[in-house]
Parts: structure tokens; sequence; C-alpha cells
């Protein structure tokens, strides 16, 4: 199946030249990072130690463990409407966490040393159990992908030993994006990370970030190939992000609450920072009310039955809640957990360009694996469909 | 079914299933191969072992911090200079590039939320030390994936730089900041290509490095060297021992900790003097 | 006879073989010692010494030398056993820079010799300090 990747048009090879130019990009700002120190190449600092690529860790989990929306609807309740997405949305994790995992590998001062983390396990460590949860995921999408796209190509039903695996990567799923949640909520210094509706609120954006992005993949597969997932699932997908994001928005009133209500300031603080400023530090503001008013643009778009139903306007609604999610989830979450630091003090972060160029690099391989995993899914489905 | 000999037929195979065998096989043997080479012992073979004489050692190691006892400016650089200058601490400029083991906060930041607007305008300009807690649950020890951050024996919460990937979870989990990291290559220091103590190590690019409580010079029957060159404003020892300085002085004066409402136990104290 | 593929398959053929030979091309006219390295222990401090004689014999040394100090890293830094070792009479430090450095105080002419011969780049130095060369 995988020679469908060596053969396509005009416009799949430009794009596919794009990535690996993007991806050399990356690879060589990567390594100036390594050499020069991340002082020189990010905006951290001694109090900022995690910015752009831990959030694209962060983000991408969630995008990763969204496929069980489309996979549980249809393996767990015989959701037909389903029946030509699951692979879509197998695909799309197997690309987003190695966006993730790569994001990871980005931020270490000391590479090399990777294989530390498994030669001396260390299980009260949450980084240790992510590392796990997200290898293990990883092989079971790819597993499950392309065990049920072969059976597919050959006109047969999957083989009945893939049905438990794809069970545990329904269970799995949620698993990782509580484990990721996990990394922030457990730290006793960081207030603004510190709440038991961590999990849950990551699921949430998860839920509506992660389907959002497959209705615009659905959308583009329907328009460069002879496959079309269907309209039913795609408004089921659009019905989906739309409660996960209702849900989110909620856990954002929630989290506004607990904070100015109580008037802790450690709580208070990091929002101020994000919404209004803090002690003079007003970079983030844009970046955050362009994520807030984004969802709000989202749900109306969403929650009205016309412009949810319009493919136009579905489009619309579905980047402004993938980029709302992203800018939140994806940056500012993780650098308001620093701000302000244990001494009380605020140092700002913005990301360097040296910084967006890793950033792209990770997200261009990531893309270039989607396109390659769908160019063979549609390859197999335009065959089948003769 | 076409004809076949006998032999042939237990020997057919397909080359898609012979790939799989030869790749299961290959990742197995090179697995095994490395974790034997892991596993394998160290040959080194010392006849005798002879414990150095004097070794500070404790269960719990801790400190007094008298502030009232640290009057000058003077009195403050010579305790931090005392660390970094035999440790190798490197000394940036840029705030945000910053290296530092012990230093100095003033009293609202060392303690956020016991300021107020009415306390004596003095104590609110006072530097205070402040340096790793080496507390009794560490978060950073906690978070570390590799154990490079760990609890010893003696309590020191210490870093193994050998063993750290720099993923600073651990500073991302000290509620007290206590850790820095290299964001730049220490040796492009200016202090430290003017001078480095030749009888320890720097750290590299990429790895934290925090107090560890001197175990070097504990281990040569030494106090630390903030100790040592705070002419007795701090006070070090095992609080586990009831007979200790320290002890003692814990139990006449009455003393602070940082953040002691988030349960880590931190092993530094202050007398606010 | 036709080739289907042959300017593809050129083409490969060139990139395999400019991979495969290039251990050889890189390595040319670089400063490399192609004699066997010559060692010297003859610092002053080694001179001083009656009995001239490592922690263990040459031929052990130079197979685990390194295993050693792993070993003596993990020693001191997570087991806090900082006792000095006692071998042949004399006391040792379980440490790089203060122990092996005391007496072989040359890394020029003496573990970058070999390191630089076998094309082995150690990162101890990255953080381990060295001692200065004295000129004797």
């Amino acid at each position: 199946m995988l020679e469908a990747a060596i053969t396509g048009s005009r416009r799949y090879w430009i794009w596919v030249s794009f990535l690996l130019v993007v991806t050399a990009i990356g690879f060589i700002s990567w390594l100036r990072e390594l050499h020069m120190g991340s002082g020189l190449t990010t905006g951290l600092s001694r109090d900022v130690t995690w910015g752009l690529h831990v959030g694209q860790l962060t983000f991408f989990v969630g995008v990763a463990a969204s496929a069980v929306m489309v996979t549980l609807p249809y393996y767990l309740h015989d959701y037909k409407a389903f029946g030509k997405m699951t692979i879509l949305g197998e695909f799309l994790a197997v690309s987003a966490v190695i966006i993730s995992m790569l994001s990871v590998f980005a931020i270490m001062g000391q590479p090399t040393r990777i294989w530390n983390v498994l030669l001396y396990a260390t299980p009260n460590s949450i980084i240790f159990w992510d590392l796990v949860v997200l290898s293990v995921y990883l092989i079971l999408n790819i597993l499950c992908g392309w065990t049920v796209l072969g059976a597919e190509r050959k006109g047969v039903p999957p083989p009945a030993w893939i049905k438990p695996f794809i069970i545990f990567a329904i269970i799995w799923a949620p698993l990782i994006h509580t484990i990721t949640a996990f990394i922030f909520a457990g730290l006793p210094g960081r207030d603004h990370w510190l709440t038991s509706l961590q999990a849950a609120h990551f699921l949430s954006t998860a839920f509506a970030a992660g389907p959002s992005l497959l209705i615009i993949l659905s959308i583009i597969v329907k328009r460069v190939s002879r496959f079309d997932p269907g309209n039913i699932a795609i408004q089921t997908l659009a019905k989906i992000a739309t409660y996960a994001l209702i849900i989110h928005i909620f856990f954002i009133g929630l989290e506004f609450f607990t904070a100015f209500y109580s008037r802790i300031p450690g709580h208070m603080r990091p929002l101020e920072y994000l919404y209004t400023g803090l002690e003079g530090h007003t970079e983030l503001i844009f970046v955050m009310w362009t994520s807030s008013i984004l969802a709000a643009v989202a749900l109306v778009l969403l929650l009205t039955p016309a412009t949810r139903r319009n493919e136009k306007t579905l489009i619309l609604a579905s980047l402004a809640v993938f980029f709302s999610i992203w800018l939140d989830k994806g940056f500012c979450f993780v650098v308001s957990g620093f701000i302000p630091n244990p001494f009380d003090r605020v140092t700002g972060y913005w990301p360097a360009l040296n910084e967006f160029f890793v950033a792209a690099g990770c997200w261009s391989i990531g893309f270039l694996v989607l396109t390659i995993l769908y160019k063979i899914v549609i390859a197999v489905r335009e065959e089948n469909a003769g | 079914m076409s004809y076949r000999a006998k032999g042939e037929e237990v020997m057919s195979m397909s080359r898609r299933n012979f790939l799989k065998l030869a790749g299961v096989s290959a990742i197995a043997g090179i697995g095994g191969a490395a974790i034997a080479g892991e596993v394998q012992k160290s040959v080194l073979e010392t006849t005798q072992i002879t414990p150095k004489a004097g070794a500070l050692t404790g269960k719990r190691l801790a400190m007094v911090i008298d502030m009232g006892k640290l009057k000058s400016v003077e009195d403050i650089n010579r305790v931090t200079d005392a660390c970094h200058r035999i440790h190798n601490v490197p000394h940036f400029d840029d705030p945000k590039h910053e290296v530092k083991w012990i230093w100095t906060e003033t009293f609202g930041h060392t303690f956020p939320g016991q300021e107020h607007k009415f306390m004596p305008e003095d104590m609110k300009h006072e530097p205070f030390l402040v340096l790793c807690n080496h507390c009794e649950y560490p978060a950073c020890v906690r978070v570390c994936p590799t154990k490079a951050m760990f609890k010893r024996k003696d309590g020191i919460v210490m870093h193994d730089p050998h063993r750290c990937i720099g993923c600073k979870y651990c500073m991302a989990a000290c509620p007290y900041g206590a850790i820095s990291y290299n964001l730049k290559d220490p040796r492009l220091a200016k202090n430290l290509q003017e001078y480095m103590n030749p009888e320890f190590p720097t750290r590299a690019i990429g790895v934290v490095e925090k107090c560890m409580f001197c175990f070097e010079r504990l281990a040569k029957g030494l106090k630390p060297a903030c100790v040592e060159a705070s002419n007795g404003a701090l006070v070090f020892g095992n609080v586990d021992d009831p007979a200790s300085e320290i002890r003692k002085l814990l139990a006449s004066k009455y003393t602070i900790r940082r953040k002691p409402e988030l349960g880590e136990e931190p092993n530094i104290y202050y007398i606010l003097g | 006879m036709k080739i289907y593929n042959g300017g593809k398959i050129l083409v490969g053929l060139i990139i395999f073989g400019a991979l495969v030979a290039s251990p050889f091309y890189l390595n040319m006219g670089k400063d490399r010692a192609t004699e066997k390295p010559d060692i010297k222990i003859d610092t002053p401090e080694i001179l001083k010494l009656k009995n001239k004689q490592c922690i263990e014999p040459k031929e052990l040394m130079r197979a685990t030398h390194m295993k050693i100090l792993d070993t003596w890293r993990d020693s001191i830094v997570r087991n806090g056993e900082s006792d000095l070792i006692l071998i042949s009479g004399r006391k040792y430090d379980k440490s790089l820079q203060n122990g092996c450095m005391k007496c072989h105080s040359n890394k020029e002419d003496f573990c970058d010799k070999c390191h630089g011969y076998l094309d082995v780049k150690p990162t101890c130095w990255e953080c381990h300090i060295a001692p200065k060369e004295k000129k004797s």
C-alpha cells in the first residue's frame, strides 16, 4: 500500500516538497538551538522554562486523543455513518502523536541522553508515563489503521484479532490526554495549573479541536480525490465539536469563577497576565483575546444549524475552533503557568524566530506523515470504487 | 496447488513472512545485546577501602538562616560569592539567563503573601538569602524522569548532571524557583573565563543545576561554603539528631519556612531577626 | 538491453557511493595520527612517585577506564560513598579531576593522544576541568 505514496499528481509533489523544505529548515534550526543553547535561540528564561514546544505537545496529544470520537461511535455503538471516517481519525492520531513526541524531543537540553528515560525508568515521573502511553498509542493506531485498511483493500472484513486492539485504543485515547494533563496538574507551586479540572478541560478542548481538524481534512480529501467521507459523518463531527466547545467555554467560566470569587492571587494573576497584562507585561493579551473571540465566533457558527450545515461556514467555524484552542492550549496555557514565578515576579515570554522554525519543522514532519497516510487511504478507496 | 517435493514444502515461506521474521530477529538480537552490555558488571578490583576521616553525615540535613546576623551587603555577598566561586557557577548579566545557587530576594518575594503595607520599612527591603530547600518531599525529585534529581540518604536533594536530559520538568515542579538551567554554555561566562576552581567541575549547556549542600565539602568533614563564610549566621546540621546545634537553635527561636502549606517540608529555616 | 528507470538507478548509485565512501574523503587531510599514539607518563607528579603504578595494570586500565570512572561517578554522586580508595598502600580520590589527573596531569599527551587516534570524543571535558599543562 505504501507505493501509493510515491505516485501522485504535480500538486501532491509540490506539497510534499514544501513539507520537506520546511522540515529541513526546522532540523537546521534545532541543531542551531542545540549548539548555541536555548538562551540565544528561544524566548525561554530561568523563569519561563517551557514555551511553544511544550504547548505543541499539549495541543497535539489532544488532537491525537480525539480519534476516539470517531472510533468509539463506530466500533462500540455501530454508528455506520463513521464507517469511512475511522481510518482518517486513526491516521490523524498517528501524525498528531508524532508531532507531540518530536516537540518534546526538541526541548531537551541533552537529547542524546533520551535513552536514560527508559534505562532509568521512573514510575513516579509523569513524563516517563507520557512517553510510554504515547508510544503505545502510536503503535496501536498504526497497527489498527494499517490492518483495517489492508483488509479493505483486499475486499475482506478486518481480521478478528484486530478488534481487541481497537477497543484497547478507544480506552487508551482518553488516557494519553489525562496523563498529559497530569504533567501540569500535580505541580504544587503552579496555582494556574493545579486544578482537578485539568484533565477534563484538556479532553473537552481535544474533542473540539480534533474533530474540527478532521472536518477540514475530510473536506480537503473530498476536494482533491474521488473519496467522500460522507456528509452525515462530517455533520456528526461538527455536532461533537459543538458540544465539546460548549463544555470548554463552560470550563473557562469555572476557572474564572474560582479565581476571582476566591480572590486568591495565585489563581488571579496568571489570568490577569493573559487577559489584561501583569506588571507591564502585555505580550500575550492579543493572543489570548484572539483565542477567546475565535471561540465565541465558532460557537455562534456551530450552534446555528444553517451555518453548521453550510460547508463554507462550517470550514470557517472549524478553523476558528482549531486556532482558538491552539492559541489557548498550545501556547497561552503553558506560558501562563510560569507567570508569576515562585517569587511572585513576572518574566515575560515570546517565542524567538528560531523557535518558530523548529516548531514548523515538527508540524511539517507530522503533516508529511499525514499526507502520505491519507494518500494511501485515498488510493485504496479509489481503487475499490473502481 | 502445484506439485512440490517434500523438502521444499517444509522450507517454503513467503518472502513477506521471511522479512518479518528477519526484522523481528534483528531487533531482538540488537536489543538483547544492548541490554547485556549495560548489565555487564564493572571489572574494577580495588583491594581495600578506607572511609574518609570525619566525613559529615546525617539523615536529615538542614540549615537555619539567622537574618539578624546578616547585617550588611558585604555579609550577604561573602556568603553567595563563596558558593558561586568554588562551584564554578557562571555569571550572566541578562537576568533571563541567570544561573544561581544561592542569592537574595526581598521579604515579600521570599515569602509571597506574608508582606503587608504596614510592616517595618527596612524589613520590606531587607535582602533574604534563598537557596534550594532540600525538601523532605521534593517535587523536583518526584517529577524527574531519569532520577537525575534524587534524594540521597543524608537528605541532600542531589542533582546528577551526567544523567540529566535537560527536560526542565524539575524547574516547572519546584515551588521555590531553586533550580537554574544552562541556557548558554557556562564556560562562555566572563567570570569562568577568568577563574575556575580546578577542584570542581562546571556543568554543561542544556542541564540544570542547583545547590547541593556542598556534598563534596561534607565528605571531607567541612561545613558548606556558605555556612563557613557566614560567620555564624548560617547554622547547618542534622535535625534528626536531638543533640545537634541546629536542633537546639530551632527549639529556642521561632523560625519560619517558605511556603510550608505546600507540604514539601522544606529544610531551610529562617530567623527573621 | 533496456534498463527501466536507468536514470533514477544511476542517481541512487552515486548517492550510495558518496555515502559509503564518506568516512574516507571526509577525513582526508585531517590531522590524525597514523602511527600508534605515543602517550607520555612522565609528568612531574608521576616522576616523584617511587612505585610508578596506576590503580590497575596498564591493559586493564586501557580496556576499562571508562567503566571505572562511571562506577566512581555513581558511587560518589548517587550513593555518597566519598571514601578514598586504598590501592597498594596509596590513597586515591574516586575522581577524574582530583584523582586520575593528579598524576596524569598532561591531558594532551596522555588522554588526547589515544582518543584522537581512535576518533573518540569523550564529553568529560565539557564539565570536568583539565589541569593546566605544566612545562617541565
